[in-house]
């Protein structure tokens, strides 16, 4: 079985071999000869590409667009790539697939719910103002130590462990914060361990000492606002309605400054009330940010916000319009980084990584406030999913064994999607929301996904 | 080649030489929180 994925977009003809994760930019000459040899045959080889049948095939075909040199010249370059295993490549992945189904996993993260209250009232909240269906809650320090306690037993030889203070609002229970810092700290001296610590914040109390500690301690901030004033304020009130981007703008700005413009996201939410969000990445970059990330909301289907199907071209156009906003802003010198664009494809991550996904059930884990573990932050609140506690460990193993389960080859409608390698599958919570199960994908965030992949794609070939 | 532009130098078969050691980031980690982007992490023994 081999996969090629061919596209136009911006002028580029794009050639993506998904099994060999080569990406190749052709004339329209060799975009034609390819779509043609693949369809003649899909399992083509370096030496079913040289047979005569082939050729005359090929000359048959677009002899009215080419000529015979021009044809023998690209067959030439494509049977070359095929047999630098770089296009009709094979799936080698499939036979890994029961390896990582049956690997040992260890924990390496968890997402800490230090606070399952909030000062903010966003309206798409799936944490429902930081409740997550449940009751407000702040983590004591002795929970916080036994999660920490839990991550180091459970992580075997792994030396990097991550810890996000997420919430809710994280700051709210800020003494707590920095109290499992301190012992993390010293906890992983003695256990030769290396914490990195994030933390996921609204800004709301943000202030000098906080950003100082922050700066100090954690690998990564993650800072929510959604964009524009108008488009923040009407999605992310506080409880008593008024807006909160006046107060938390210049907080975020002095933040990312501090940080020297690394290591932290300005992150938002999109909605199908802002699908002109690459204004909104736009309003970011102006206001000076360099790191920043938009998401699509992710709501039930009778959520007025939520995003349709029928939102899914102008949200393409948009993303095609991002890119190219992008590209020129790069070649001003004013470029900016955009989380969901970003792709390396020499460096990125290894086979084992894009097959298993995101690690929740298995590598990654949520601890709520009073010590309950779930799959991932967003699984909390569901008792079906609750896997053991901070105390006893994973009292159902069998969760963590259907999560680790859970990879591109056991999901029917990633067989043959090109994109696979680059999402690992997608978020299994939206696939357990909008199909009961984690074993299907959000057709939705699918199309999205997929569009994203391609325009990262594309700003590459533009700035080679 | 005269017809193709490669922008990639190694192919993810390189990667299973490499990989597994579990080193790396949890993506959710990052900035996402609410989908699955995997390809954008950077390998640990890369870095």
């Amino acid at each position: 079985m081999t996969l090629i994925h061919q596209y136009k977009s911006n002028g580029y003809n794009i050639v993506l071999d998904v099994y060999s994760g080569s990406v190749h930019v052709v004339d329209d000459l060799c975009y034609d000869v390819i779509a043609v040899l693949e369809e003649q045959n899909q399992a083509h080889t370096k030496e079913t590409l040289g047979m005569p049948d082939t050729k005359e095939c090929l000359m048959e075909r677009l002899k009215d667009t080419y000529s015979k040199e021009e044809l023998l010249e690209a067959l030439s370059d494509v049977t070359e790539l095929a047999g630098e295993g770089r296009l009709f490549t094979r799936d080698a992945f499939a036979d890994m697939a029961d390896a990582v189904k049956e690997r040992k996993t260890v924990v390496k993260a968890l997402c800490l719910h230090i606070a399952h209250d909030c000062n903010l009232a966003c309206r798409y909240c799936f944490a429902e103002e930081g409740e997550y269906h449940g009751r407000r809650a702040l983590m004591s320090f002795e929970v916080g130590k036994k999660a920490l306690d839990f991550l180091i037993q459970n992580s075997g030889n792994r030396r990097n462990l991550e810890v996000d203070f997420f919430g809710g609002e994280p700051l709210m229970n800020w003494q707590v914060v920095k109290d499992l810092t301190a012992y993390g700290r010293e906890q992983e001296k003695i256990y030769n361990k290396h914490f990195r610590f994030t933390l996921t914040t609204n800004g709301v109390l943000l202030n000098d000492e906080v950003q100082e500690f922050l700066n100090r301690e954690m690998d990564n901030v993650v800072l929510s606002l959604d964009g524009r004033k108008e488009v923040n304020d009407r999605m992310r009130p506080f409880r008593n309605g008024t807006g909160s981007y006046d107060l938390i703008v210049p907080k975020f700005q002095k933040l990312a400054k501090s940080r020297n413009q690394e290591k932290y996201y300005i992150r938002g939410t999109f909605t199908r009330d802002n699908l002109d969000f690459g204004e909104d990445i736009l309003h970011f970059a102006d206001l000076g940010f360099k790191q920043m990330s938009i998401e699509p909301v992710v709501g039930e289907e009778s959520d007025p916000y939520a995003i349709r199907e029928e939102d899914l071209p102008a949200i393409m156009k948009e993303y095609d319009r991002l890119a190219q906003i992008m590209i020129d802003r790069e070649k001003d010198g004013k470029g900016f980084n955009f989380f969901h664009f970003m792709i390396d494809l020499d460096g990125g991550p290894c086979a084992a990584k894009r097959l298993s996904g995101c690690g929740s059930g298995t590598e990654y884990l949520a601890v709520t406030p009073w010590g309950d573990l779930y799959p991932c932050h967003q699984f909390v609140g569901r008792e079906e999913f609750l896997m053991g506690n901070v105390e006893e460990g994973i009292v159902k193993p069998e969760i963590a064994d259907e999560f680790r389960g859970c990879s591109v080859y056991s999901k029917e409608k990633c067989r043959n999607c090109f994109a696979k390698f680059y999402c690992s599958g997608g978020c299994m919570a939206n696939s357990y929301n909008f199909h009961g199960t984690i074993h299907d994908a959000y057709e939705i965030g699918c199309r999205m996904q997929r569009k994203r992949v391609e325009c990262a794609i594309m700003i590459k070939a533009a700035l080679s | 080649m005269k017809h193709v532009k490669t922008l990639n130098t190694q192919t993810l078969n390189h990667t299973v030489k490499r990989g597994g050691c579990g080193e790396c980031q949890t993506s959710c980690q990052s900035a996402c929180k609410t989908s699955c982007t995997v390809g954008n992490q950077t390998c640990e023994q890369k870095k």
